[in-house]
């Protein structure tokens, strides 16, 4: 056999399939933008109520900027622990328009966020002229520093940021759009949610385009990029400055939906919020940003209202992922494709089920004990009633306590037991490509003839 | 000239601070690879380990207690939080030390509330040591001073003439040698976490009284630490001090000489604008040093990076 | 006389004091297929990397066409029309194999830093990716990811990637390092197939591989070309002889 590599060949005519992809990519690729666009269309009708769309609003903002971000993370492999600035700053920028009367009303709202994306673009492009030279340590210590300093100036350069107060404005000073002046909640949405679909179908467009598939080659192998003809640096500075836009547009967008922006806008705290959403959703895939920003929204405003450790449950969980999952939960997801693909996915249903009920109930019972822990030694004194799952007991009697404890290790036992038929029923269902791809790996591993 | 003297001194205790904190990071960071954004967590704990051992058992026990708990929780992080991380690269390590910073402020909420802790300096040094010209230097700072300097020449000490210091400035260099040569690197590495962790736990220790023990101390110096090693150059020691002093002194000078925008900008040839009030850079003329004392650093770093990246004394890249 | 496609001029490189290049002269013609070969420690790697800008020479030229390549940053000798593999498999490994090849054909094919066209639109780029998988047999692996290719298959791959950029000066670091009998056969072949009419430079550490591929050999050793020639002749090189005895010898001990 003098063709070593073509003994464990898959059968399929090797052409064929490229073919049918390009053919069928079309309507394919075409079809989850319009299931997203039909859903923002609709939500509206089905969460009707003003503070449900409060949270949509401020979700669609922040998914707009965790693809931003993740353009830089998960696309160009840059860690920035300082991205807020360019949200921020755009932000501002919206703001000082608005506030200009005379030329604002000139100007419908609509198209206010440009001007947050141009300014966010600007900047990337004055502190990615330095800051892309590399990545790594050297390129997340820049963003860092400008990200403090940036924050710092925000309470000296008073004119542009507005010090500890922050700018305001009033968004309905724009000339109507269409007679629509973005006096209501429900305007501001649909508005956001143009530009959310705009922004997201951009930023997809970028990753397919020649210069966004080099940055995934130049975040995986700068060295060989280099040597294919293409400046890693410059690479990375034209994501950059992309991710700036975008940035700046999300900050445009907080600007017309909150009329107020501040400091916080632009600190280190809201580049680190980021960081996590867009690792909480995962960032080797395009849309695992948008799942990250959803999810956080949620467990910021829904968990926020039912505990004031909502904080510290955010960080464990982000924690968790980046030692257990670190591709996130899109990662999580996509794990399922392949036994999807091979149609044997329905075998996991019950064991999922039987596994992840007693996980959720043993999870539920630690969060019940750091809420009985964290009420046991900070509530006032002769304050001994407390309240969770709906149960109110004493948190200084035993009781409760055995109860939470019981639950929580029993549940965790069951869970135990349960784990290795999930293990065997997912092996069973990955079963095809797992031992094609061992057969591969043995025949690599053959010594040097030297 | 004798306030010149105070502020040499007062630059020179926060300096070592930043130093005691800044020494472990970059030890770290020169093993490992991974900047530890959790290290000024780390002196966090040890302000508050401290003050619950202050509590019961006074200040000194405190003093040995708390970074030798710290030091544990540090080389446990290391085992069995990093080293699985480790595995996924650079980038994930990094967001991994953020989250833990995040957790611990968390955590430290969760268990002593967020206001800050009545964590006293011990009467006995509760003194002033000595004045120049009617500023008096209390007796606590000149013990900081002399407990910087000791762990300072202890540390030059264990890492020049000790065989565990010979191994572990070989492992910086040449990991995978010093690995093939039969010493167990990881091991290694969990011992210099540990250590490094508990520096800074010391350096909370006699930090807590006097900047206080609150939630948000590890955020307050955490950022500065990192500028500090930056500057100096990711991985070298010396270059630690260096910038540690020097960021000490910059800071200190730039808050207690009230320099302003005005008159450097004037001095250089620049008049002041007539309508200064309706001026676009009225902000900028009116900038005074205490103001942006504490982002001189930052400017610092930022200059420094653009121009040598590779810091003061380092050598290599990251 | 035409310019040779890549000429070294005095070549040397000095790592502290020790200098580990001493004044290499080789001119490499047009659509030669030249091999430098040499026993472990001769400085092929490094007058490799010094040749393709990865390390500056300490003195000496590099010529390509005529051009010198001093103080040139990788990407603009690349554009100049020289490719390189690497020693140890250097690819984009979260990537599929169809990608790889399709990223080192953008700048060739006048991509550069364009954020307006889609790859998966420009029929020019898959049709040229596709074309480079099936010379070198990868078009069965065409959608999976690269790191999950075997080693030969990394390999082709590496050569693939090398290739595609339709540079007329081909570098290839030891091509079949750390590969079996069938495996080193089957590489050497697609290396005839797929350099045909463009210059070959390949730096082997075996004599053997490159005895029926290459027009031309030389021989380094200690940092010095002790010979070159056609095979035969530098075969029958008694200096060949001593310094490849020598170190067999050596590497017994």
């Amino acid at each position: 056999m003098n063709n070593p590599m073509r003994e464990d060949q898959i059968t399929t005519d090797p052409a064929k399939p490229a073919q049918r992809m390009r053919a069928g990519s079309m309507t394919f690729a075409a079809m989850p933008w319009v299931i997203a666009a039909f859903a923002l269309l609709v939500m509206p009708f089905v969460f009707t109520d003003n503070s449900a769309i409060t949270i949509m609003n401020q979700m669609a903002i922040t998914i707009i900027f965790a693809l931003a971000y993740n353009m830089l993370l998960g696309q160009g492999g840059m860690l920035s622990f300082g991205h807020a600035v360019y949200a921020g700053v755009g932000g501002f920028a919206c703001m000082h328009v608005m506030s200009n009367t005379d030329f604002f009303a000139m100007l419908p709202l609509p198209v206010l966020p440009i001007f947050g994306g141009l300014f966010g673009m600007g900047l990337a492009m004055i502190i990615g002229s330095f800051s892309t030279r590399s990545a790594g340590t050297v390129f997340a210590m820049i963003s860092l520093g400008v990200g403090e300093l940036i924050a710092a100036c925000s309470v000296i350069i008073v004119a542009f940021f507005g010090g500890e107060e922050g700018v305001s404005g009033d968004r309905t000073y724009g000339m109507p759009f269409f007679g629509v002046e973005f006096l209501q909640q429900i305007e501001v949405y649909y508005l956001i949610a143009f530009w959310l679909m705009l922004s997201a179908l951009l930023m997809y467009l970028f990753s397919r385009t020649p210069i966004g598939r080099m940055a995934n080659a130049v975040r995986d192998n700068p060295e060989r990029a280099e040597f294919l003809g293409y400046s890693s640096r410059w690479v990375r500075y034209y994501s950059f400055i992309f991710s700036g836009f975008f940035a700046g547009i999300a900050g445009g967008l907080f600007a017309i939906n909150y009329e107020i922006v501040t400091e916080e806008n632009l600190n280190t705290a809201s580049s680190g919020v980021i960081l996590l959403v867009t690792f909480l959703g995962g960032v080797g895939f395009f849309f695992g940003p948008i799942i990250g920003a959803i999810a956080f929204t949620l467990l910021q405003t829904v968990l926020s209202l039912q505990t004031d450790l909502w904080a510290f449950y955010a960080g464990t969980l982000f924690l968790a992922t980046v030692m257990f999952f670190p591709g996130g939960l899109a990662g999580l997801l996509m794990m399922h494709v392949p036994a999807i693909r091979m149609g044997k996915a329905s075998k996991l249903v019950v064991p999922y089920i039987i596994t992840l009920i007693p996980a959720l109930i043993g999870i539920l019972g630690l969060a019940a004990l750091v809420e009985m822990t964290f009420h046991f030694r900070h509530a006032s004194f002769g304050d001994e009633e407390m309240t969770v799952f709906w149960t109110t007991f004493d948190s200084h009697t035993a009781m409760p306590w055995v109860v939470a404890i019981g639950i929580t290790v029993v549940a965790f036992a069951i869970m135990r037991r349960m784990l290795p038929t999930l293990k065997s029923a997912w092996a069973e269902a990955n079963a095809a490509p797992k031992a094609n791809a061992s057969s591969q790996a043995n025949s690599s591993s053959q010594g040097g003839a030297a | 000239m004798d306030l010149v003297l105070v502020n040499l001194i007062d630059g020179l205790v926060t300096g070592l601070l930043l130093f005691m904190l800044s020494a472990g990071l970059t030890l770290i960071f020169s093993m490992m690879g991974v900047l530890n954004f959790a290290h000024a967590s780390f002196y966090m704990l040890g302000a508050y380990f401290a003050y619950q051992i202050s509590i019961a058992l006074g200040f000194w026990m405190g003093l040995i207690f708390a970074p030798l708990i710290v030091g544990v929780i540090g080389a446990g992080v290391e085992r069995y939080g990093l080293r699985r991380v480790h595995q996924y690269g650079h980038v994930p390590e990094l967001i991994f030390t953020f989250g833990l910073a995040l957790l611990i402020e968390e955590l430290v909420q969760f268990i002593w509330g967020r206001n800050q802790m009545p964590y006293q300096i011990p009467d006995v040094l509760n003194f002033t040591a000595f004045a120049i010209s009617g500023n008096s230097i209390p007796a606590y700072k000149v013990f900081m001073i002399f407990i910087s300097i000791a762990i300072f020449i202890g540390l030059l000490y264990v890492l020049t003439k000790t065989r565990v210091g010979m191994i572990i400035q070989a492992a910086l260099s040449y990991p995978r040698t010093v690995e093939a040569l039969g010493h167990n690197v990881p091991l290694i590495f969990m011992g210099v976490f540990g250590v490094g962790t508990s520096l800074a736990g010391v350096a909370g220790v006699i930090a807590g009284p006097v900047l206080g023990t609150f939630p948000g101390m590890a955020f307050v110096l955490g950022s500065i630490v990192f500028v500090t090693i930056v500057i100096g150059g990711l991985g070298s020691l010396w270059g630690a001090l260096v910038a540690s002093l020097l960021i000490g002194w910059i800071t200190t000078f730039a808050k207690s000489y009230n320099i302003r925008m005005e008159d450097i900008l004037n001095g250089i040839g620049f008049a002041t604008p007539e309508n200064l009030d309706d001026n676009m850079f009225r902000d900028i003329w009116a900038v005074t040093s205490p103001q942006i004392a504490d982002i001189l650093p930052y400017i610092l770093m930022v200059l420094i990076l653009i121009f040598r990246p590779y810091g003061l004394f380092g050598n290599r890249d990251a | 006389m035409t310019t040779a496609a890549l000429e070294l001029i005095d070549l040397r490189k000095s790592f502290g004091k020790t200098e580990i290049i001493r004044g290499v002269n080789l001119a490499v013609g047009d659509a030669e297929r030249h091999a430098i070969i040499g026993p472990n420690g001769a400085g092929k790697s490094t007058l490799f990397n010094l040749i393709t800008g990865r390390f500056p020479q300490t003195s000496g030229e590099v010529r390509l066409h005529g051009n010198n390549l001093a103080g040139k940053a990788p990407f603009e000798i690349n554009r100049m029309g020289l490719s390189r593999s690497f020693q140890i498999t250097n690819i984009f490994p979260k990537m599929t194999v169809f990608e790889n090849v399709r990223c080192s054909l953008l700048w060739s094919l006048g991509y550069k830093y364009n954020f307006w066209s889609m790859v998966g639109r420009s029929p020019d780029l898959t049709e040229g990716a596709e074309q480079i998988l099936d010379q070198i047999n990868l078009l069965n692996r065409r959608d999976l990811p690269a790191g999950t290719l075997s080693y030969a298959e990394q390999r082709a791959l590496e050569i693939g990637i090398t290739i595609a950029g339709g540079a007329d000066v081909i570098m290839l670091d030891e091509p079949t390092a750390g590969m079996s009998h069938s495996e080193t056969d089957y590489i050497v072949e697609l290396i005839r197939t797929v350099t045909e009419g463009k210059t070959l430079i390949m730096v082997e550490h075996d004599m053997g591989v490159v005895f029926g591929l290459a027009d031309r050999i030389s021989v380094l050793v200690y940092g010095e070309l002790i010979a070159t020639g056609r095979p035969e002749d530098v075969r029958a090189d008694p200096k060949v002889q001593e310094a490849y005895l020598g170190a067999a010898l050596e590497a017994e001990h």
